[in-house]
């Protein structure tokens, strides 16, 4: 089997880039303006309690120690606790982490749902009015800020018509999605814009293929050649667009979450960066990394199965 | 016999930014039950788009002309639906690459399968079976396995092959043949053209066979169309065409044939290249290149005439060509 030892691979793959990730971020918090004892202590602390801080979080040893310690806790689920809100950190992480993933889930699909139909219709009426109308409207998609789109959203459809809650994310499933929604549409705008830009022009490329031709030739249904010949084969390259605008959309969670108000890891990591909450840095990193990784895995996979010769 | 194919006046335009291209130019011909019909010239002249004209699978920027009488009815006045229930099932297109033809993405197996569907009422496992049964009559081995293999499995003589069970797999009564043997080696290449006399016989299927090669013409065809610049020059018999060639560029494709048993080099060839599509030389294309040419050749393209039984010619000077004779033989 090709695929299941392509997929074997993949996984295989995932180990050093989480050694790189933990040295990444090991080194970066390390660098952070202020550090972690003066943030516990405040700035006029004795130096003798400076003196214990340290040795209590293991800062007087060497750098090559600490990381030891650091690679250990973290394979054993310990990321240390939030010095401001006192909590484990893998705790604050469960909270929160689950918001964004909704919150990012949401705005891909969106995107997907606008991208897809209009590109299809725009390269099926290249250099037509519908081309460029369709074309146009996503070109301001890309160009207005993310928290501009948001303002205007919040502004007309939460504030003004009172159909979206303004703020925070409920209780329940089908809550958390209400409150999500205006939050994921802001996000999912530019997502969609890069990715109905992408299939457009993969669909022109595809359209006039050979093995579309021959399809054609066999006299199966215009729905089988567009969705079989022509849509398969134009998604290849925008699937891979599509896991690498992932962490992008992740960044753009960051924004979207402050503007919307939403309880997200994004507001958590901003809050924590302010408050110098080190350990909650370093542990939503991680884990922002993690699932960055593994929703790179995800789209290769889905590459794999888009594409058989991917997986050889 | 009645003729299953009349082509009348067939054209195709490509309209492109610089203008517009005739790529086939008032082409007619007929076509009988059983009847192969091979279609030859030099690259370019239009054989490709002649043939994907007939089932009207072009680009958005062509246009066409004329009549296409597939069995009664003309295919070019036919609605979408009617196109999809002639393409694939009555009509079958064999395509020049097999490289490019086949899907990258989907597997051999379904590749068959879709055209199965789209004209039979087989069950699925009717289905299956029959596919099985086409890659052995194209002679590809282990089929269940192949099946559900992909095109970059295969190698290049292996794609033609299941690019030809696709094409057979509806049983059609027509199936446009572009150099069907172009990528097999020799052995392979009669094998496939004794299929294709076979399922002629067995099927009363007609052909319409693309080729460079004017040998494989003589040993397979009935009859034979020349192209050039968009044009059909010359048709008539395979015995009456070799043996009298009545237009000059027939007459020069007929000795560039190199001669089997002497040696490999051809007896003449004809000179220069042919005209590209914007730049047509007015009067009878091929004037530039041709011995034969007169004043009246340079100014007035030729009409197409029977000059003989079932042989019908473009050219001025057919007498004078035919007085010439033939350079095979
Ligand atoms: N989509 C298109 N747009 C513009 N011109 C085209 C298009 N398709 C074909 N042509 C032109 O039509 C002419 C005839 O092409 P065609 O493919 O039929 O030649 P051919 O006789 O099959 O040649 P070959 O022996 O190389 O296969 C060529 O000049 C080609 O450039
Ligand atoms: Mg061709």
């Amino acid at each position: 089997m090709p695929l299941a030892s392509f997929i074997l691979r993949r996984l295989l793959q995932l180990i050093p880039t989480l050694i790189f990730i933990l040295i990444v971020v090991f080194v970066l918090v390390r660098l952070l303006p202020g550090d972690p004892t003066s943030a516990i202590l405040g700035d006029r602390a004795l130096d003798a309690d400076v003196e214990r801080i340290n040795r209590e979080l293991g800062l007087d040893r060497s750098l090559l120690v600490q990381f030891g310690v650091f690679v250990e806790s973290v394979f054993t689920g310990d990321l240390g606790r939030s010095i401001s809100l006192k909590v484990p950190v893998t705790e604050l992480i469960a909270q929160r982490l689950p918001i964004t993933m909704l919150l990012t889930a949401m705005a891909a699909l969106i995107a997907l749902v606008m991208a897809v139909p209009l590109a299809f219709w725009a390269a099926l009426q290249r250099g037509r009015a519908a081309d460029a109308v369709i074309r146009g409207a996503f070109q301001i998609g890309l160009s207005m800020p993310v928290f501009y789109i948001g303002l205007i959203l919040l502004t007309v459809f939460g504030a003004k018509l009172g159909w979206f809650p303004v703020g925070g994310y409920g209780d329940g499933f089908i809550e958390h999605v209400h409150h999500l929604f205006l939050p994921a549409l802001t996000l999912a705008f530019s997502l969609s814009a890069i990715i109905m830009r992408n299939l457009r022009s993969a669909i022109i490329g595809v359209v006039d293929a050979e093995y579309v031709q021959f399809a054609r030739a066999k006299g199966i249904s215009s729905r089988l050649i567009l969705l079989r010949h022509v849509l398969r084969n134009a998604l290849i390259s925008t699937v891979a667009l599509f896991g690498l605008s992932i962490g992008t959309l992740l960044g753009g969670a960051v924004i979207t979450e402050t503007v919307f108000a939403v309880p997200g890891a994004g507001r958590l990591m901003v809050d924590s960066i302010y408050g110098r909450d080190y350990p909650v840095v370093q542990g939503l990193t991680i884990a922002l990394a993690v699932l960055v990784s593994v929703t790179f895995l995800l789209t290769d996979l889905f590459q794999a199965w888009l594409d058989p010769r991917v997986a050889r | 016999m009645r003729a299953v194919l009349d082509v009348r006046n067939l054209t195709t335009r490509f309209s492109t930014p610089t203008g517009a291209l005739v790529a086939v130019n008032d082409v007619s011909f007929s076509l009988r039950e059983r009847e192969i019909l091979g279609l030859v010239g030099e690259s370019g002249s239009g054989k490709s788009v002649t043939l994907r004209s007939l089932i009207r699978l072009l680009p958005s920027i062509a246009s066409q002309s004329g009549e296409v009488i597939w069995q009664g009815h003309d295919i070019l006045k036919m609605s979408p639906k009617e196109v999809r229930a002639v393409r694939g099932g009555q009509i079958s297109m064999i395509f020049q690459e097999p490289t490019t033809a086949l899907n990258p993405v989907l597997p051999i197996g379904l590749q068959i399968d879709e055209n199965l569907r789209a004209h039979t009422t087989l069950s699925h496992r009717e289905r299956l079976n029959r596919a099985r049964e086409l890659m052995d009559l194209v002679g590809i081995p282990e089929a269940a396995r192949r099946l559900a293999e992909y095109p970059h499995q295969f190698s290049g003589g292996m794609k033609q092959r299941a690019m030809i069970a696709i094409a057979l797999a509806s049983n059609p009564r027509l199936l446009l043949a572009d150099e069907p043997t172009t990528a097999l080696d020799v052995t392979i290449q009669d094998q496939i053209l004794k299929l294709i006399l076979d399922l002629r016989d067995e099927l009363a299927m007609s052909v319409i066979f693309v080729t460079h090669d004017l040998g494989v013409v003589a040993a397979t065809c009935d009859r034979m169309a020349v192209m050039y610049a968009g044009r059909i020059v010359e048709t008539g018999t395979i015995a009456d065409v070799f043996a009298r060639p009545m237009h000059a560029y027939t007459r020069g494709l007929l000795g560039s044939v190199p001669r089997v048993g002497t040696e490999r080099s051809p007896l003449m060839s004809i000179e220069g290249t042919p005209p590209g599509l914007s730049s047509i030389p007015r009067g009878c294309a091929f004037h530039p290149r041709c011995d034969f040419a007169t004043n009246v050749c340079r100014v007035s393209q030729p009409v197409t005439e029977t000059v003989e039984p079932e042989h019908d010619v473009a050219c001025h000077n057919s007498l004078a060509v035919l007085e010439a004779g033939s350079p095979v033989q």
